[in-house]
């Protein structure tokens, strides 16, 4: 295998270098835009999975956001859900195949905005199944919207000028409030703006799922991931931007993990 | 199960379980809570599930899960609660998702609710309605076994008559025509297998290509293929009616639910008072008796309808007479103070002379 090096923007696209995707995750291309932090997202979480040997028996249920394309594009049983629904399809489904890897994945609209209420309580009854939250701050499908955990200062199309506190309230650190919950027995908030948050993250959703595989209980991995043309910003800026931006807004690392040693 | 005593939220939850029905959620709300209640005990002890659902909108959330790896499931609420589970109602048509919707409804004023629904885009969903608590055991089953026969929500119509009243009865399993495997089904096995499944109300199977699954064309001949199936239930399924003294029947009074057994028993006083009169009581109400009340309105001068609302299913009654006969709206809204759905109206002699008056009356329009 020889990986070209090249000045600036490459020539070749990865992919036909060679197959650098995990077996879970099928298909030729995704579709999502160049410098999308999703597919890095995904990838870890197949890659996990699959280091852990853990993909059978596993279900996943997905809401809706540019990441729905993976509902198809995964080897994993999938269950779709409605726009902020999955944490109760979720429940549904690990209540009747509790032997199976449970996981939804939501973005931050269909979670924080739409779902709010629904992952909370999912979280309170302590339901054995993994939330994986894709956050990167907005509505990327609608084309660049607020969400509930837009930043204060970022400018989406509804808060042109940057989300003013006084004009549009403040955003919703998700993880943070889910961590108070007794059901939810891990928390934690990586992201996939470099390498070394990328290995950070594979740590925390390989804990979530070994936690959910004893039966601990709830278990949460946020995902600060890029999306440069949400943000308006170029491609090659974004993992700073989630850096200055997303990450000082919400701290990254561990924020409760109830059965590690003291 | 030896025949006993029992209400009819607690007949309804022991021929639910009897029906194979493995997983419940709900959220409390009179007549329906007593259901709850019923599930929430019945359930553990044959290793189902009953949650607490926090919301109607995360109840039906959880039925649809749980039918998606192919357990029977149901949820419901009363009309209100329903109201708030149109939009997944609704996407499940589309993902072929079957689980049982209880509406036990306070009164009848959501004929259009059920029949129609609030929801988005083509669908429909069949509905039946029971009479009293006998037949209710039956239906119950039957709306099980429609859902996944036709991998569609089916709607259960009660009401707190229904809920909250008591029978002698047996509740028994009823063996309906065996179903195919539920082979669309997840439960995880077939991950990292090559041929991983997808329950989808966007997409009936993964595709190695995103493009096909998520592009519009794809998604636009999904929506027209499941909306096809609109018409192949509508001519899949057998309507169900009950009628009675139509072979010389000059005045019918179409009911359904508990008004019905008040017409049904009315109409034989008023049989044996002489009056040429008959009664169609609608089971299925979607898909509805059509061919029944065509063949009443070819013979009887006129049809009526009683309904507790102020004209709902008069509608699919004068579509179905198709300008055969005048069709009247004979019913009303009436309920006691607690809005719960009792109604003064259920009164035998009340509804006897409003039958009688109402024949009088179309008679004399009539010649």
């Amino acid at each position: 295998m020889r990986i070209p090096i090249v000045d600036g923007r490459p020539d070749v696209p990865a992919s036909l270098v060679d197959d650098f995707a995990p077996s879970l995750i099928t298909g030729p291309e995704h579709h999502l835009c160049p410098g999308c932090g999703h597919p890095v997202a995904m990838r870890a979480v197949a890659d996990v999975m699959l280091d852990l040997d853990i993909a059978r028996p596993s279900i996943a249920v997905l809401g809706i956001g540019c990441y729905t394309m993976y509902s198809g594009g995964m080897d994993i049983d999938t269950v779709q859900a409605l726009h902020g629904r999955a944490p109760s399809l979720a429940t549904g489904v690990k209540r009747m195949q509790p032997d199976a890897l449970v996981f939804c994945v939501q973005g931050d609209g269909d979670m924080v905005n739409e779902g709010l209420q629904e992952i909370v309580h999912t979280a309170a009854r302590g339901e054995r199944v993994t939330a994986l939250l894709l956050n990167n701050g907005v509505f990327g499908e609608t084309g660049g919207h607020m969400t509930a955990t837009t930043v204060l200062g970022q400018r989406t199309k509804n808060t042109l000028d940057g989300r003013d506190a006084a004009l549009h309230g403040f955003p919703i650190p998700v993880a943070n409030l889910l961590a108070q919950l007794e059901g939810a027995v891990f928390v934690a908030r990586g992201a996939v703006n470099n390498a070394g948050n990328v290995a950070r993250t594979r740590r925390m959703l390989a804990r979530a799922f070994e936690l959910q595989k004893a039966g601990a209980g709830f278990t949460f991995v946020e995902i600060l991931t890029m999306c440069p043309t949400g943000w308006f910003v170029d491609t090659r800026e974004a993992p700073a931007y989630l850096g200055d931006h997303l990450a000082s807004a919400f701290e990254l690392g561990v924020l409760k993990d109830v059965s590690a040693p003291a | 199960m030896p025949r006993r005593l029992m209400d009819g939220s607690e007949a309804i939850a022991e021929a639910m379980v009897a029906a194979g029905c493995r997983f419940f959620a709900g959220y409390p709300m009179t007549p329906f809570t007593e259901v709850l209640e019923h599930m929430a005990r019945l359930l553990p002890a044959v290793g189902g599930a009953c949650v607490n659902a926090e919301s109607e909108l995360e109840a039906v959330g959880m039925a649809w899960g749980a039918a998606a790896t192919g357990a029977r499931a149901a949820t419901g609420s009363v009309g209100q609660g329903i109201s708030l589970m149109q939009e997944s109602i609704s996407e499940a048509t589309r993902g072929l998702i079957p689980f049982v919707v209880l509406n036990m409804s306070r009164g009848q004023a959501d004929y259009f609710q059920a029949t129609r629904g609030g929801g988005h885009g083509d669908y429909r969903t069949p509905v039946l309605a029971p009479v009293d608590i006998t037949e209710a055991v039956e239906l119950v089953q039957r709306c099980f076994h429609l859902a996944d026969e036709w991998r569609n929500p089916v709607v259960f119509y009660g009401d707190y008559y229904l809920a909250h009243t008591q029978e002698s009865v047996e509740v028994t399993r009823i063996d309906f025509p065996p179903l195919p495997p539920k082979d669309w089904s997840v439960d995880g096995t077939t991950s990292a297998t090559g041929a991983a499944r997808l329950v989808s109300p966007l997409a009936l199977a993964k595709s190695a290509d995103h493009e096909d699954t998520s592009g519009l064309a794809g998604y636009g001949a999904h929506l027209r293929q499941v909306g096809l199936r609109i018409a192949e239930m509508e001519a899949g399924i057998e309507p169900l009616a009950e009628t009675g003294f139509l072979d010389d029947a000059e005045y019918v009074v179409v009911s359904f639910g508990t008004a019905a057994r008040y017409v049904r028993y009315v109409v034989g006083l008023l049989r044996d008072e002489g009056l040429p009169i008959g009664f169609i009581r609608p089971i299925t109400l979607w898909p509805f008796p059509n061919e029944v009340v065509a063949r009443a309105a070819e013979t009887a001068k006129a049809l009526a309808v009683y309904e507790l609302n102020l004209g709902q299913m008069v509608d699919d009654v004068r579509l179905a007479a198709s300008g055969r006969a005048p069709v009247q709206f004979i019913g009303d809204i009436t309920l006691d103070g607690s809005g719960f759905g009792i109604s003064p109206d259920y009164d035998v002699d009340r509804l006897r002379d409003r039958i009688r008056a109402a024949y009088a009356a179309c008679l004399s329009e009539v010649s």
